[in-house]
């Protein structure tokens, strides 16, 4: 808990100092294209096959090789894996950052350094370890090339004698890491090995951090956020995707092609599906569209710049009516902006994204597990209501690891739409592409090679009648628009319901979304423990905003929108839809550093916005 | 003679049992005389004949005057007005959906060679099936008559505007960048035009026809290199097309000195009688060269150019099971509960 995380930092450093248990944060620095990644991998797995609650956090430049990059690693008992702002136990490796990384850490905390950096010297209210690397990692490695690469493992055996790190688990961890090579698995562990037996001839145990094995990820998964989706898709049937590299994105459709061709193939050995990498942007949503208007399950997935070029085309979807799925991996914005970190910048453009009157449909996941099952819900929304569905998830829930129960087998069935066939023509003679036959806005389609005369229609952007003629008149594209505006009313009753935790006593609210209910869930224990503010929450997993939300801000006198953005994007959304007197109950709390939302930020400025 | 005719004769269909009014479109609402017009005729006359279902073909479509006409032709066909420059990725989408649909594209010069320069290049470097029309009159009709990039060096605008920026060549183009069924005709060759749009519809890839098509309002008169006029003065074809398709069992004597024929996928045969001595309508590089000539010596060359029906299409390239995509079922398309037991015991 914070309290007593305060109260240990001022101890330690101190004889007597109390030990700190399954709560910690350590953060490894080191440059990119080192191989630091496989090593902090291991040291996360390590930790949670002990059962202790762990999540990782990679901040990497938008770069190959060469910048720093830092990888932040919170076990925590409590189940806590937001991102933590203080740094508790330091890896430097990287001698260019080393200095201000050891200068902004709290008193307290420890650091272990490469021995030629001299770190000891800066401070004298932090532990500090040295470990000779270089010489350390020739004995185990005889391959001058690799050294660079192993010499990342010896950390991790370092780190594991000082917190007290299962040795057993760290060899399964490299073992897990290295599944189908078994040299590379024996040289890794070997200098984790050669760091753990340093560590324990020539260190003396000076910080208050262990871990200890608990019981709380028996039976979890680790896995990324884009590779959940990736699997989301694969379940929800999507036959067609179509994309255009683009960080953080990319990684969803490359496993997304490795699940595919594991798992879509017949026994024909043909493919169930259609992979494309597009030409840009524009084309990726171009053939989304043309796939989905011929009845494929068709996606693509992208980040902020690729939704401002698939503007004008998803216009052309809202209008006539196209069903495709897009995922938003939001980056932080304005234009090239932080392309590797993350945000929450995309919610106000995205939901009305192209010109003139239109207004998208988004599903907004908080975990790995919505990743995946949020991937059924947005397919079937999208035929369904025969428009786009954007999925907004965010670079630190879909390029991160994290922890979940494994994710449940879609019990919902495919729902393809109204979609009407030859025996349906057969029956009914004619149909009319765009009236309102049911009450709900949704009009009936047919696809392209259905074998009637009358299948066919002329789908259009310009304006159209009921029976998709061209048509300039005021009333046609009045009563269209207003059709379409109640396919988005019926909406409302149909995408995922928000997550709502009420006290019964509380005054405040908080409305937050996606990653930051990872902040938020730690917040509001803070907030409570700490200054005695009690707080009702309701997490956002959709536009349009449904009952729910409307009914929670008009409980609570002040409902606090917390959101990973500069402009209150979201508030602003909520102002459109809710009564005017209930505005001004609006408070925004927003942050834009591109890191992931933390606890005590919102903790602290939530606090002070209430006079504590 | 005095007989009386006592019924009248029942109406002339193809050979899927269509008669040529089962292709018409709406009416068009294009200038009268555009070349465009008497493109969609061809179109309807070509299908008719080749009896295809108009069920299975699609039509989609860029912005401009072209690109309306899919509504002229065809009405038993899905078509697709898209965004502008941007028919390419909408028609790649929709056979990725459905292969067993027959893909024709309408586009035009500003729509293929301007704004939608990007999505038309690497649709030829794809060779996904599809007949890509361009309905070329080299300027912008719906804006009323700016140059587009098909306009050739020196033409005048009605204003006397002179284009001053050397014309993209979009066969040559095609050419280079895979496409394996390239020719350019005119929208007044109505033989030619015929005979080509029917060996288009035999090919298995993509076929790319220009077709100078001019603009009656604002690119039809003196100093314009894409009036009917000039067209007529300044044709070049280089082959006399003549097209047998498949399901004609008749034999037709050619002379191989004098005729390349190709047999097309489905067993047609495309005969080009050479009004050129030595073009080879295989020979890409060769093909590109006389493009370039041609513009040398202000010739506007048409026929086929360039034929290759060995090419694998995009289709083949991606291997997929024959179905259409589009109405794979569930049991097909969502893998069973062991595959995520599978997948979820590796991450653990």
């Amino acid at each position: 808990m914070a309290t007593t995380d305060v109260a240990l930092r001022q101890a330690t450093g101190q004889a007597g100092q109390k030990r700190v248990v399954n709560n910690m944060s350590i953060q490894v620095a080191t440059v990119n294209g080192s191989g630091s990644q496989s090593s902090n991998s291991v040291l996360l797995r390590s930790i949670f096959q002990m059962g202790v609650p762990v999540s990782g956090k990679n901040l990497f430049p938008s770069n190959i090789a060469g910048l720093p990059t830092w990888y932040t690693i919170r076990a925590n008992k409590d189940g806590y894996i937001a991102r933590k702002k203080e740094i508790d136990f330091l890896v430097a490796m990287n001698a260019e950052t080393a200095k201000e990384d050891v200068m902004s850490l709290a008193a307290g905390a420890a650091v272990l350094y490469d021995e030629p950096l001299g770190l000891d010297k800066l401070r004298n209210d932090l532990t500090f370890y040295s470990v000779p690397y270089d010489k350390l990692v020739a004995p185990v490695c005889p391959e001058a090339k690799l050294r660079k690469l192993v010499k990342n493992m010896i950390y991790v055996g370092v780190v594991a004698k000082l917190l007290d790190i299962d040795m057993a688990q760290v060899e399964k961890a490299i073992r897990k890491q290295f599944a189908t090579k078994q040299k590379a698995a024996n040289l890794n562990f070997a200098a984790a090995k050669a760091g753990y037996d340093y560590a324990a001839s020539s260190l003396t145990k000076q910080d208050p951090y262990f871990i200890q094995p608990m019981d709380k990820t028996a039976g979890k998964i680790i896995i990324d956020g884009n590779s959940a989706a990736a699997l989301g898709s694969m379940f929800a049937g999507v036959t067609v995707v179509t994309w255009y590299p683009i960080t953080p994105s990319s990684s969803l459709v490359e496993t997304l092609i490795d699940y595919m061709k594991e798992y879509r193939i017949g026994k024909d050995g043909k493919a169930t599906f259609a992979i494309v990498q597009a030409e840009d942007e524009l084309a990726a949503i171009g053939m989304v569209l043309g796939a989905g208007w011929a009845g494929a399950r068709s996606m693509t997935a992208t980040a902020g710049p690729g939704i401002s070029l698939m503007a004008e085309f998803a216009g052309l979807s809202y209008y006539a009516e196209v069903p495709g799925v897009i995922w938003n991996i939001q980056r932080v914005g304005p234009s090239t902006g932080l392309p590797t970190r993350t945000s929450q910048g995309d919610i106000l453009s995205t939901a009305v994204l192209s010109h003139g009157d239109t207004k998208h449909i988004m599903l907004i996941p908080n975990s790995v597990a919505e990743c995946f099952s949020m991937a059924t819900d947005a397919f079937n929304l999208a035929e369904q209501f025969q428009t786009l569905v954007f999925v907004m998830s965010d670079l630190d829930l879909g390029m991160n690891n994290w922890m979940s129960d494994p994710f449940e087998y879609p019990t919902t069935p495919i729902n393809r739409g109204k979609v009407l066939t030859k025996e349906d023509l057969n029956r009914l003679g004619s149909f009319s592409r765009y009236k309102d036959v049911d009450g709900d806005g949704i009009g009936y389609r047919t696809l392209p090679g259905t074998e009637h005369p009358a299948a066919a229609y002329f789908t259009r952007g310009t304006g159209h009648n009921e029976q998709s003629q061209y048509s300039e008149r005021p009333d046609d594209f009045e009563r269209n628009m207003e059709r379409i505006n109640k396919k988005f009313e019926t909406a409302r009753s149909f995408v995922p319901r928000p997550e709502v935790i009420t006290t019964g006593k509380a005054k405040l609210g908080i409305i937050a979304y996606g990653t930051s209910h990872w902040g938020i869930i730690e917040s509001r224990d803070q907030l409570r423990n700490e200054y005695g503010i009690e707080t009702d929450y309701l997490r956002l997993r959709a536009y349009p905003f449904t009952r729910e939300v409307h009914e929670f801000i008009e409980k609570h006198d002040r409902v606090y929108v917390v959101e990973q953005n500069r402009d209150a994007q979201m508030l602003s959304l909520l102002k459109l839809d809710i009564k005017p007197e209930l505005v001004t109950r609006l408070r925004s709390i927003a942050h834009i550093h591109g890191l992931p939302l933390d606890a005590r930020s919102v903790t602290d400025e939530l606090s002070s916005m209430e006079g504590k | 003679m005095a007989t009386t005719p006592t019924s009248t004769p029942a109406p002339k269909t193809n050979r899927i049992g269509l008669t040529v009014l089962d292709y018409r479109g709406g009416k068009t609402t294009l200038c009268a005389g555009c070349g465009h017009n008497a493109i969609s005729e061809r179109i309807i006359d070509a299908m008719y004949e080749m009896g295809v279902p108009p069920e299975r073909v699609i039509k989609p479509s860029g912005i401009g005057c072209s690109s309306k006409s899919p509504a002229y032709f065809m009405s038993r066909s899905h078509s697709f007005n898209a965004v502008h420059g941007r028919m390419p990725s909408i028609a790649t989408g929709a056979v990725l959906a459905n292969q067993k649909l027959i893909a024709l594209g309408v586009s035009g010069d500003g729509d293929t060679a301007s704004i939608g320069v990007g999505q038309f290049v690497h649709l030829m470097r794809r060779n996904l099936p599809i007949i890509y029309i361009i309905e070329d009159n080299g300027v912008y009709g719906l804006t009323k008559g700016q140059f587009s990039a098909t306009a050739d060096l020196g033409s005048k605008l009605k204003t006397g505007v002179i284009n001053d920026l050397p014309p993209i060549d979009t066969c040559a183009m095609a050419i280079t960048l895979g496409a394996t069924f390239v020719g350019r005709s005119f929208s007044g060759d109505k033989r030619q035009l015929h005979a080509m749009l029917k060996a288009a519809i035999a090919h298995k890839g993509t076929v790319m026809i220009d077709v100078v098509s001019p603009c009656v309002t604002f690119n039809d008169h003196e100093g314009s290199t894409k009036s009917y006029k000039y067209m007529k003065d300044h044709e070049e074809p280089i082959q006399d097309i003549n097209f047998i398709p498949a399901f004609e069992e008749i034999s037709v004597e050619y002379d191989p000195g004098a005729t390349v024929q190709v047999t097309m996928h489905d067993g047609s045969r495309l005969q080009l009688h050479k009004l050129e001595e030595d073009y080879d309508p295989t020979d890409r590089i060769r093909a590109i060269s006389r493009l370039h000539e041609a513009h040398e010596n202000n010739e506007v060359l048409t026929g086929v150019f360039y034929v290759n029906t060995k090419a694998p299409s995009f289709i083949d390239m991606l291997d997929m099971t024959p179905e259409p995509l589009a109405t794979l079922p569930e049991s097909v398309v969502r893998p069973g509960r062991e595959v995520l037991e599978q997948v979820m015991e590796g991450l653990r």
